[in-house]
């Protein structure tokens, strides 16, 4: 087991390191100056030199990589040209926005996908397969801003029963924030459920079809104790990689929500940052959410090794 | 009353019909074995009885088990008899366990589930039962995952979780096909001594006659669907009352009539190939990050050669190394060491472009008829696919005439070569294959186990092919198989491969008749023969 | 015993038809994918309304007769952009498939042609790309070139890149082992030719549902960052951008918001019943289960 997860850890951990390279490459491949490109053309030469300075760019380009790389490993992103601000502070003000946002969405999606890819599974051919199953494929098909856009309209603008958008920050009180996202939970939610649901309805189908539930059906057990207690530890192999997946799609899916619902979070910190010409803002969110993705996925590796012992015990 | 009684059983699944008026009834203490070819309904009888069959199957006629009214049973009855009253044996013991949980709970559950054991008193019998089995605690702890043991131990966990509640009933549905023969043995005489034990009615399920009459007090012969005959096992085979059951005999014993070598080892000066000090291994696990366990020796310092024309039979045990030997010869896999000679050339360490010669002279046959053809291409296409190594690609109109030659050789027609592979049967698609190996008129076929996976009626059919073609083309075959009636009946010589070395060789008749070797008198010993067993039987009955 | 495995059967191109006809899926799915595929043709010669024209006369008319679904607040009939929208949204989707396809399929069979260190090294790098959600590529590349329509193609299209090499990987290892390929081999043919003559035409079914799936995520995804404004830019009607525009005016017309996103989940609807029903009837392991 431990040769299995030094060895995911190795891989993440180089994944990571390339990613950082091709991050900061993109700063390098730039057309020009990026200390222009950030201050636009009307801006003197000296500004720009000064903003050079700053940034670190008159100094040889593998020094600057390795400068930056270490900045990363202490949390030390740099500075913020817009905010003045240290990145750092940036993101920690954000995070607490986007994280309770994507685990919110992704446990509401799972509390809903798997109860109902089960239920499926154990009527497959039914009416009430057809309907859940049809309703899941329309789930898919729903993009998620716009299905926000609805859940805006009905909730918020006719029913009023939750804000429009916007966040009162966790300091107003536990409620009135949660509340705040509970409309953009559910609009990232709605996809990855009918996904997930899916899913999980075609891998307890294929689990199904395998010789050792036969076995354990010719053992005695009932039809739903081999589904619960056969069938699901199998099927989980293949929810879990859908599940690291859609980790990533959470994260892409977020940028586009918290623009929808004017959320301050990471998503919006880093699309406001594009319009003005923030680099180094860009540059450290997408490496941390790049980071995330890496993180979750090693996580995945590690619940493999749990569920399944062929990889956890060697032969 | 029989303790299972079917009678008048008609199986459809949709509309099509499985089984019509199948008759058949098993004693306490009984075995009886249920013989025919694939298709002909064997295992949906078994499924029946067991009330697993898929959701669109209609039965009609009775099926009576202890009184019991199977047809007509709740699918809770069905769950309270199904490993306590009646336990099941299956095929394939590579997939019938669960890989996440530990062979100990899966014995232990059903043994909870039937009788409402704490998981102390479960697990104590589930050890119990698994000792029986062979599956002693000090060697295989309960912990032990499916993927750490090998196909005959998996089949003894199989059998312990069908037996762990003495049932009344044991169903086995060809519970050794998937073994090798000396694992066989040891597995049909562990079913052998628990049905003694505990007094259970076997219903063993085979398309071996040799295996049923070993096991069988009665047999029931079906084919599509139908009982062909019943009665008592060597009477049934002496007599062969049933024009069909004396096929079925003939076709399992069939020996097809061929030209013998005068001198099978005379050809040694110009031997066709010759293969010297051959090896592979393959790199041992990795134990941690820093140790490696010992390299495996699939082949070890391997030598042989054999002469045109000639016949030899590569047999052993599953894992012993000929599948990979085979690989070798084909230049389909690397040697790490020794040397391998044909036709004069060495093959050994050659590139593509320089083997093209070689590969020109020397085919190959599969096991599986149905994964030796790319099924998306047309039957010329595949046949034809060897032309690949002439110098000279032919026309479109010199490849059909080619290919229609060889579909002829094989006993097929010419129009053939327009059909998919699909359109045709699996020992239609065995002749396909023999024709694709020999349209370039190689010197040498190597077949791997090529009829094990046919019915014995195809199986003899195309063993007569194999004869007609060393007869008539002269060509020698490399004849890998585990099964010693197949290597008699087709071969001159025989080599006996065991843990990746050969131990014994010479004429086929000669080396099984009079093994010198373990592992030779281990296979010979565990080997099924239908005369012998019949001969058995009659004895025991005096 | 057990049955003939039907996975190795082959089907006729005609039997196929026949088939994917019968199956339910296939047939709706067909249907809304020609009708999309139509509109959009439909749009370069003939719209209801010039969508380049800007009538302050006719804005914000709603759903009626002489604007089926009503008029934006440059007074551009919706339904006209949504026509011309559809161009949009079917070439990135489109040009997104081809660049996964050309790239990542050649990769995936090279990586399982080749294995050892290469498949390794192949497997990393679509670990790699998978870290960067399309959307997040596409913000750093439009954080460096600014937006428009094109860096919304490459940002899909590199996403579908690993997408692709995966499936194609994973179809060409269970080919590999098969007898046929080592009958190919004893007949002397090259890794190269095996994969163009055996692998290819044996995967094809799988990268073809994998293609609808991907064309439908494009679709999606290249709404996403038009709404974002990061995809095609104005006056390029985009079906994401025409929602973006909504969101302001949803208090007074929201049925600006309606028709474009039933735009969006029709076609990708469409093209995942199309995806489904093409599996259905291609795979015969999931045929045997129903």
């Amino acid at each position: 087991m431990t040769t299995y997860l030094l060895k995911r850890l190795a891989i993440g951990a180089l994944t990571l390191v390339v990613a950082s390279i091709v991050v900061f490459s993109v700063l390098e491949i730039l057309p020009g100056d990026p200390a222009r490109l950030m201050l636009g053309l009307n801006a003197s030469e000296a500004t720009v030199q000064v903003l050079r300075e700053q940034m670190g760019l008159n100094q040889p380009i593998l020094l600057r990589y390795l400068d930056w790389a270490g900045g990363l490993l202490t949390l030390d992103f740099g500075k913020s040209y817009t905010y003045s601000v240290p990145v750092i502070d940036l993101i920690s003000e954000r995070v607490v926005v986007s994280l309770p946002l994507a685990i919110m969405a992704l446990l509401l999606s799972t509390a809903i996908a798997i109860p109902v890819g089960v239920f499926s599974a154990q009527r497959r051919g039914s009416t009430a397969d057809t309907l859940s199953m049809g309703a899941a494929q329309i789930g898919v098909a729903i993009p998620n801003f716009w299905f926000a856009l609805i859940l805006i309209y009905i909730f918020a603008v006719w029913l009023r029963l939750v804000p429009a958008g916007g966040f009162p920050g966790w300091n107003a009180g536990l409620w009135p924030a949660f509340k705040a996202l509970i409309l953009p939970a559910v609009a990232l939610a709605l996809q990855q459920a009918a996904i997930l649901a899916r899913v999980t309805r075609s891998a307890l189908l294929d689990v199904l079809g395998e010789d050792y539930i036969r076995t354990a059906r010719a053992k005695g057990m009932p039809r739903n104790y081999v589904l619960w207690r056969h069938a699901l530890r199998n099927a989980m192999i293949p929810l879990l990689t859908i599940l690291g997946l859609q980790f990533a799609f959470l994260i892409a899916g977020t940028i586009i929500i918290e623009n929808v619902f004017y959320l301050p979070g990471l998503g919006r910190l880093i699309f406001q940052a594009i319009t003005q010409r923030d680099l180094i803002v860009v540059e450290s969110v997408v490496m941390l959410l790049v980071a995330t993705v890496i993180v979750v996925n090693f996580l995945v590796d590690l619940s493999y090794a749990i569920v399944d012992p062929r990889l956890r015990i060697r032969q | 009353m029989s303790l299972l009684e079917i009678e008048n059983l008609s199986l459809k699944i949709g509309e099509t019909p499985i089984l019509r008026d199948v008759d058949l009834s098993i004693d306490a203490g009984e075995v009886m074995g249920l013989v025919g070819e694939s298709g002909s309904g064997k295992s949906m009888t078994a499924l029946t009885v067991m009330q697993l069959l898929p959701n669109a199957a209609r039965t009609e006629g009775r099926v009576s088990f202890d009184g019991i009214d199977i047809l007509a049973a709740t699918e809770d009855r069905m769950c309270a008899l199904r490993g306590d009253d009646i336990g099941m044996v299956f095929q394939e013991p590579m997939t019938a366990l669960n890989p996440v949980k530990t062979i100990g709970e899966q014995v232990a559950e059903g043994i909870r589930w039937h009788t409402g054991a704490s998981r102390a008193d479960a697990e104590e019998r589930a050890r119990q039962i698994l000792d029986r089995v062979g599956l002693p605690e000090k060697k295989f702890p309960m912990s032990r995952y499916p993927h750490q043991l090998s196909g005959g131990q998996r089949q003894r966990v199989v059998i312990a979780i069908a037996c762990a509640l003495k049932p009344k009933l044991l169903i086995a549905d060809e519970p050794t096909t998937a073994l090798d023969v000396v694992l066989q043995a040891q597995i049909l005489e562990l079913l052998r001594d628990l049905v003694d034990e505990n007094r259970m009615g076997l219903l063993l399920i085979s398309h071996d006659l040799a295996v049923v009459t070993q096991m069988a007090d009665r047999i029931t012969i079906l084919r599509h669907g139908e009982v062909m005959e019943a009665g008592e096992t060597a009477q049934t085979l002496s007599k062969q009352a049933h024009p069909y059951t004396r096929q079925l005999a003939l076709a399992s014993t069939h020996v097809p009539e061929r030209r013998v070598l005068a001198h099978p080892f005379a050809g040694d000066r110009a031997s066709l190939l010759e293969v010297q000090n051959i090896s592979r291994f393959y790199p041992g696990q990795r134990l941690s990050m820093f140790h490696k366990a010992e390299p495996f020796r699939a082949v070890d310092d391997v030598s042989f050669s054999i002469a045109p024309g000639q016949s030899t039979a590569l047999v052993g045990r599953s894992g012993c190394g000929k599948s990979t030997l085979a690989r070798m010869i084909l230049a389909l896999d690397r040697p790490s060491g020794g040397e391998i000679r044909f036709m004069g050339e060495t093959l050994t360490g050659r590139d593509e472009a320089a083997l093209k010669p070689a590969r020109r002279n020397m085919q190959v046959v599969f096991q599986d008829p149905y994964g030796s053809f790319n099924p998306r291409h047309k039957v010329e296409r595949l046949v034809a696919e060897p032309l690949h190594l002439l110098e000279k690609q032919p026309s479109p109109a010199e490849r059909r005439e080619v290919v229609a030659s060889a579909l002829h050789e094989v006993g097929l027609r010419a129009e053939d070569m327009d059909k998919y592979p699909h359109e045709f049967s699996g020992g239609q698609r065995q002749r396909l294959s023999i024709a694709r190996a020999i349209i370039t008129r190689p010197k040498l076929v190597v077949a791997d186990e090529p009829v094990s996976a046919l019915d014995v009626s195809i199986r003899a059919q195309i063993l007569d092919l194999f004869a007609d073609l060393n007869g008539r083309l002269g060509v020698a075959y490399l004849f890998i198989t585990h099964d010693l009636t197949v290597a008699r009946a087709i071969t001159d010589d025989v080599m006996i491969m065991h843990e990746g070395k050969i131990v014994e060789r010479g004429p086929t008749g000669e080396v099984l008749d009079h093994p010198q070797s373990e592992a030779t008198k281990a296979l010979v010993a565990a080997a099924p023969d239908l005369h012998r067993a019949i001969a058995r039987r009659l004895q025991e009955q005096g | 015993m057990t049955l003939p495995a039907a996975e190795f059967e082959r089907e006729t191109f005609g039997s196929f038809i026949a088939k994917a006809f019968a199956n339910r899926s296939f047939v709706i799915g067909f249907v809304i994918t020609s009708l999309i595929a139509g509109m959009a043709l439909l749009s370069f010669f003939w719209t209801p309304y010039d969508v380049t024209k800007l009538i302050v006369a006719d804005r914000m008319q709603p759903p009626s007769a002489t604007h089926l679904f009503g008029t934006d607040q440059f007074g551009r009939d919706v339904l006209s952009m949504i026509m011309v929208g559809s161009r949009n949204s079917i070439a990135v989707a489109l040009v997104a498939v081809g660049i996964g396809m050309g790239l990542g399929v050649p990769l995936g069979c090279w990586a399982a042609a080749r294995g050892g260190f290469l498949d390794e090294a192949v497997m990393r790098f679509n670990d790699l790309v998978f870290a960067f959600p399309a959307l997040l590529s596409a913000v750093m590349i439009t954080a460096i070139f600014g937006p428009g329509a094109i860096n919304a193609i490459i940002a899909i299209g590199i996403f579908n890149i690993p997408v692709f090499a995966r499936v194609a990987r994973a179809g060409a290892l269970a080919i590999w082992p098969r007898e046929f390929i080592l009958a190919a081999r004893a007949a002397g043919k090259g890794k190269a030719l095996i994969t163009v003559e055996h692998i290819l035409p044996n995967i094809a079914n799988l990268l073809l549902v994998q293609g609808t799936i991907q064309f439908a995520l494009g679709i999606l995804a290249e709404a996403g960052l038009s709404y974002l404004g990061l995809g095609a830019q104005p006056p390029m009607p985009s079906w994401g951008r025409m929602l973006f525009e909504a969101q302001t005016l949803m208090m007074v017309a929201p049925y600006l918001a309606l028709f474009p996103g039933f735009a969006i989940v029709i076609t990708v609807l469409g093209l995942n019943l199309l995806g489904d029903g093409v599996s259905d009837v291609l795979d015969p392991k999931l045929r045997r289960q129903r």
